[in-house]
């Protein structure tokens, strides 16, 4: 009965109960480094304790001792060298390319109508399939590894280019169009930044896809490189070295997905 | 410069969009276009501008546009259209860009503009720490560096709430009284358009027709003070479009 209203339930005050709580990410930056290092402190205690055979898995010690070697006898540096050169010549020649043809179909009819569908159907292709066939046509040395890596990072840069201008905001052509702008300043100015969001994230794609490449390239006809070391290691069963390889593989992932990181920082900031 | 549009019709496919459109826009007048949604008002002013083709038609310019024009016809946008990316200083340098000046004639038209409309602190924002009042103050700021013979203005201050809307009004009047600019102002607020409008065009639902051309004697500078007057041109031009609006509000939206 509203005419009495709550009287008579003075006494009877609480406070709404809170629901909003969870789904929500705290951040928690130190937490990271705590994991990596009680996962390997584990790893060690349990290498010591013999509950870790060591032919399986070896000790990280034994690792960090195998990886020294490598920087001692020099070999890493030739290694690394190898690898990177591989990797960086590959991807970025296979970047520009994706760009500039990932551009091209997007802004011209003709191209998207004859090579959005060649590029869908090679896209799929695990390029390493294609290793050998390049070693036909480059031979086995530098020339078939960096074809292998610049294929793979040309058909993921090309794919999210092309998508990224499509997401350009049609309004802002427009606008550049009504001010009279030349064709080369709007799609300097307007399409090419508008599409840069979609394609750094299809740089993670493409740099990912491109280790893969590398070191399965490497696993095939190579003196020197990465892959090339963890395959020797395996076929001797050193498995710590295998294993040193590997962790090597990991902080080369690490330290280009930060510097695309610092490329998004720099060049996207405008998104706040 | 005058701007005439004679006799513009334009069908999208099989929808007829605009029917027989004629009318003028004279030096330093602003021609206030208003009709209900979906009546084709965005697409008349994309016709004129040149953004797209009538299908039947045409769209005229008489006389040369004034000295140092860049772009004789500019747009206003609703969304406003600046580039995310660049500063409020650079959107304006954008349009500017492509022409033959010096870098620092460049920087002195900037500066103008932005004192113009009283946004020199701003230079150095990004448009996502604007607020949309503000946002649409550059991109008249930007429309006013290339020296336009006639703004085109799609529903400028639709997008904006009705406080700021209120502000920017006075600020458009005002800078029409020191510029005496000429426009055609595409509304659907009534208020705006007895504000603003020397002339009004009033279009009838789809397929767009001219209804009424209302002219409005009132001086500009007087039409703050003459609100009894214009609530009463508002009530006028409302009976106008009242059943249009309804019969609009009905249609099916998928017709087009």
């Amino acid at each position: 009965m509203p005419a009495e209203g709550p009287a008579g339930d003075d006494d009877d005050i609480r406070p709404v109960p809170f629901r909003g709580g969870g789904f929500r990410h705290v951040p928690l930056g130190y937490l990271s480094p705590l994991v990596f290092v009680g996962l390997i402190a584990l790893w060690e205690l349990g290498s010591r304790t013999g509950w870790i055979s060591s032919i399986a898995l070896p000790a990280p010690s034994a690792v960090f001792a195998a990886f020294l070697d490598l920087v001692e006898t020099g070999m890493l540096w030739q290694h690394l060298r190898a690898s990177l050169l591989r990797l960086v010549v590959g991807w970025t020649l296979g970047t520009i390319l994706g760009i500039g043809v990932g551009l091209a179909i997007a802004l011209f009819s003709v191209l998207r109508a004859g090579l959005a569908p060649v590029v869908a159907a090679l896209f799929p292709v695990p390029k390493i399939a294609l290793l050998p066939l390049f070693i036909v046509w480059f031979g086995i040395g530098e020339g078939s590894k960096v074809a292998t890596i610049l294929f793979g990072a040309f058909f993921p840069t090309v794919i999210a280019t092309y998508s990224g201008v499509d997401n350009v905001d049609r309004g802002l052509i427009r606008m550049g169009q009504s001010f009279g702008l030349a064709w080369a300043s709007i799609v300097r100015k307007i399409v090419l930044p508008g599409a840069m969001p979609a394609i750094l994230a299809g740089f993670r794609i493409s740099v990912s896809i491109s280790i893969v490449l590398l070191v399965a390239a490497e696993m095939i006809g190579a003196r020197f490189g990465i892959g090339a070391y963890i395959l020797t290691a395996g076929a001797l069963f050193a498995v710590e070295q295998l294993i040193a390889g590997v962790a090597m593989l990991s902080v080369i992932g690490l330290t280009i997905s930060r510097l695309i990181g610092r490329a998004e920082k720099r060049f996207l900031d405008w998104r706040g | 410069m005058e701007l005439i549009v004679e006799g513009v019709s334009h069908r999208y496919g099989p929808t007829e969009v605009l029917d027989d459109i004629s009318f003028t826009i004279g030096d330093g007048e602003i021609v206030a276009i208003i009709g209900p949604s979906g009546c084709g008002k965005s697409t008349l002013l994309r016709l004129v501008g040149g953004l797209e083709r009538p299908g039947e038609g045409a769209v005229l310019m008489r006389g040369a546009p004034p000295d140092r024009s860049l772009n004789p016809l500019t747009y206003v946008f609703q969304d406003f259209a600046l580039l995310p990316w660049r500063t409020v200083e650079g959107n304006v340098s954008l349009v500017l860009e492509d022409h033959a000046m010096t870098a620092a004639e460049r920087r002195e038209v900037i500066d103008d503009v932005l004192a113009r409309t009283r946004l020199a602190e701003f230079k150095q924002a990004l448009p996502r720490q604007l607020s949309g009042g503000m946002k649409q103050r550059v991109a008249i700021a930007r429309a006013l560096a290339v020296r336009p013979a006639v703004m085109l203005m799609d529903e400028p201050l639709s997008a904006l709430d009705s406080q700021t809307r209120e502000l920017l009004l006075d600020d458009l009047l005002e800078l029409w009284l020191r510029e005496r600019f000429s426009a055609c102002y595409v509304t659907h607020n009534l208020a705006e358009a007895v504000r603003l409008g020397h002339r009004i065009v009033v279009l009838s639902r789809r397929p767009g027709r001219i209804r009424e051309l209302v002219r409005i004697d009132i001086p500009l500078a007087e039409r703050s003070t003459a609100v009894a007057e214009l609530a009463r041109l508002q009530q006028e031009l409302w009976q106008l479009l009242r059943d249009e609006a309804l019969a609009a509000d009905r249609e099916l939206a998928d017709a087009g």
